[in-house]
């Protein structure tokens, strides 16, 4: 069970100098990093390199295991995989993030304040029950219909439906972190040094900046990992039921849905956007992790078992949670 | 005031609760007291006593969700603490009112540098630069005696010993130069020494800064070499209350001669504290309407099952509540 423990680092100065240099320590943070900026690079310069056009249609060579010339095969249209699966990149990264960003400001405040302002509590905690009772696909179902053509109108078609899409997720996904937030924020105010810094007369807002945000940064930093993940596999569903971006306009999920069909036959069609967002999910998974420790100024010392490190939970533990998140809502779509 | 000097802070009739699921607990029953300028008030008791709650109702730091205060009065310049808005208590925390804390292990945020937390206090009421404020930092560490207070400035609390992190709370509490210190049990998480250096410090600047300090402690030792007057507060009431000297020479009530009777002697084990009374205090959820100690009371007698006695002049600024002192009122009747 027991990793080797990692060379204790020499003491370092405060700030964020140490930060950083805590953050570098972190192995497993450093390679998510480097697959995470590698899949960035890739999906924003790949296509410059490999210049075929994701949605030119060869007839020719449908359905094509790798070669050169289409390192990743072909589809059942002839259209390339690799240049759709680094295009599609760009969008789900894009929608994953922006919507990942949405959910967890949004959970965050409503976290905070219900945590923090004690008659906003139940009001707002009956809200996120309300949002976590709303049935997700056919709301959102509802959502894009009613706005999808508007926005197209206002937006053009493509910026129209990222802002549309962006927002449903956002929107429809800050109940866990409002949740975990609140959690902490309720365990946090009762810490003693909180109580210290009302007792020196710091304003509530200053104590919420200064000593509650960012001691709950560890699970929003984890939420925020798994809410990419979830942004990704939510918008897949999407695009699957027709209400995502158009077809011609490849996602990653899109990518994995449109393979699902021919799955016996050419398994690589799933696999590759599958390991693209499997690959995208753990490194922001091992990000995540390091900034965590990295964030905590303890982790200057030699790691002690439990104590600040509690909130580890397995790579795989949270991979698995997405996966099943993801699964469940994938199945909502038979419904 | 037997000088004539009004006192700078008094509490009158405090009383406050804890909510706990399913219960009450009367922690605070009606205190009342005065603190004097420059004074050193010591506060004893034992564990649940009240001392804490008494101390944090007053500055309205008891926590919001579970615990209020239900009566009284605590005038400061004039107003009534209780009554005052948010906002003026937050400006009176940290500026007139310097509050340490029992815990110097969890009353520092890990997450933050020494230099910030300390820094904090002057942003907050000096409204200091960022700089002017680091600076001050420095300073306020010297004068509790840690060396090399630049360099200190940027470690977290983690790599400070649980003496120096006391310190930093006492530096934090005095960043402003407080009119009236709260220390609570600043000196029990310390070794010997150390305490002594911290009793040393305080006495220098409540001479230099002229601050009230009450003082909670468990420790009558320390109450003897600091205090001016002590308050004995058992089931949170106060049961006797009287100048240091005073306490100490003819203590009334049965509680404080327990207290005392349970001091280690110089040559007695060192370890002997509040502890050595026999019993338990009462349970703070259902009080009963007689006199709390008397489950406890080696001297109870037949008046005690009556109802609870009130605090009692027994001489100069000396008052007990006990039946055993005589009742001024029915010693006029006969
Ligand atoms: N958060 C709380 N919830 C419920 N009851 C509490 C809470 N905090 C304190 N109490 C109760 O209030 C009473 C007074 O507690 P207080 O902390 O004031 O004691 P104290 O005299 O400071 O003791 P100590 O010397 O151990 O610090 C105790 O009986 C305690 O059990
Ligand atoms: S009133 Fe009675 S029981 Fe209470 S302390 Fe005095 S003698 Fe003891
Ligand atoms: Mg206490």
């Amino acid at each position: 069970m027991t990793e080797p423990l990692p060379a204790i680092p020499p003491r370092r100065r405060g700030g964020r100098g140490a930060v950083a240099a805590r953050f570098a320590a972190h192995r497993g943070a450093v390679a998510g990093l480097l697959v995470l900026a590698a899949i960035v690079a890739l999906t924003l310069f790949g296509p410059l390199l490999h210049r075929i056009d994701p949605q030119y249609l060869d007839y020719l060579d449908r359905n094509q295991g790798m070669s050169w010339k289409h390192p990743l095969g072909t589809d059942n249209l002839g259209r390339d995989l690799l240049a759709q699966v680094l295009s599609g990149g760009r969008v789900s990264l894009a929608v994953g993030t922006s919507a990942m960003l949405l959910g967890l400001a949004l959970g965050t405040l409503v976290g905070v304040l219900a945590g923090f302002v004690r008659w906003l509590d139940g009001p707002l905690m009956r809200l996120v029950d309300l949002f976590l009772a709303l049935p997700l696909l056919p709301l959102l179902l509802v959502v894009i219909m009613l706005f999808r053509d508007s926005l197209r109108a206002a937006f053009g078609p493509e910026t129209g439906i990222f802002l549309l899409i962006v927002f449903v997720i956002g929107v429809t996904s800050w109940m866990q972190t409002a949740r975990i937030v609140r959690g902490e924020v309720l365990a946090l105010r009762e810490q003693e040094y909180v109580l210290a810094a009302r007792a020196i007369g710091t304003r509530p807002r200053r104590i919420v900046t200064r000593h509650i945000l960012p001691n709950v940064l560890s699970p929003i930093v984890v939420s925020a990992a798994l809410g990419v993940a979830n942004a990704i596999l939510l918008e897949s569903a999407l695009s699957f039921l027709g209400l995502g971006f158009p077809s011609d306009f490849p996602t990653w999920g899109r990518l994995l849905f449109d393979g699902v069909n021919f799955m016996s036959l050419h398994p690589t069609r799933v696999i590759w956007p599958g390991l693209a967002i499997s690959l995208t999910v753990l490194s922001v998974n091992y990000i995540g992790d390091g900034l965590r420790d990295a964030m905590d100024p303890r982790g200057d010392l030699p790691p002690i078992a439990g104590g600040a490190r509690r909130n580890r939970r397995g790579r795989l533990g949270v991979l698995l949670a997405t996966r099943r998140n993801g699964r469940r809502v994938l199945q909502g779509k038979g419904e | 005031m037997p000088d004539g000097a009004a006192p700078i802070l008094e509490v009158r009739d405090l009383a406050a609760v804890y909510r706990t699921r399913d219960a009450v607990v009367h922690a605070v029953n009606g205190v009342s007291f005065t603190l004097g300028r420059g004074e050193v008030l010591g506060l004893v008791g034992e564990s649940g006593a009240g001392k804490s709650a008494a101390m944090l109702a007053l500055l309205g730091l008891l926590p919001a969700r579970s615990a209020s205060v239900v009566g009284g009065q605590v005038l400061f310049d004039g107003d009534d603490l209780l009554r005052a808005t948010p906002e003026r208590l937050r400006r009176l925390r940290g500026s007139e009112f310097g509050y340490v804390f029992q815990d110097p292990a969890t009353s520092l945020n890990p997450v933050l540098s020494i230099g910030h937390q300390l820094a904090e206090p002057l942003r907050v009421h000096r409204g200091l630069s960022r700089r002017a404020a680091r600076a001050g930092a420095a300073e306020l560490l010297a004068l509790v005696g840690i060396p090399d207070p630049k360099r200190r400035l940027e470690q977290y609390p983690h790599q400070f010993s649980g003496g120096q992190r006391q310190r930093v709370m006492i530096a934090m509490a005095l960043a402003c130069k407080p009119r009236v210190l709260i220390a609570d049990e600043p000196t029990t998480a310390l070794d010997v020494t150390v305490q002594a250096q911290i009793l040393e410090l305080l006495r220098d600047l409540r001479r230099q800064l002229g601050m009230a300090v009450i003082w909670i402690t468990h420790d009558l030792g320390v109450i003897a070499g600091i205090a001016d007057r002590v308050i004995v507060m058992y089931a949170g009431r106060i049961v006797e209350q009287a100048p240091v000297r005073a306490l100490f020479a003819d203590p009334r009530h049965p509680y404080t001669r327990a207290l005392l009777a349970a001091l280690p002697r110089p040559d007695g084990p060192r370890e002997a504290r509040l502890r050595a009374i026999p019993g338990q205090p009462p349970r703070l959820e259902t009080l009963t309407g007689d006199c709390p100690f008397r489950p406890r009371c080696a001297r109870a007698f037949d008046r005690c099952a009556g109802p609870r006695p009130e605090l009692r002049p027994v001489g100069p600024e000396h008052r007990a509540a006990c039946h055993l002192v005589p009742d001024p009122a029915e010693t006029a009747h006969a």
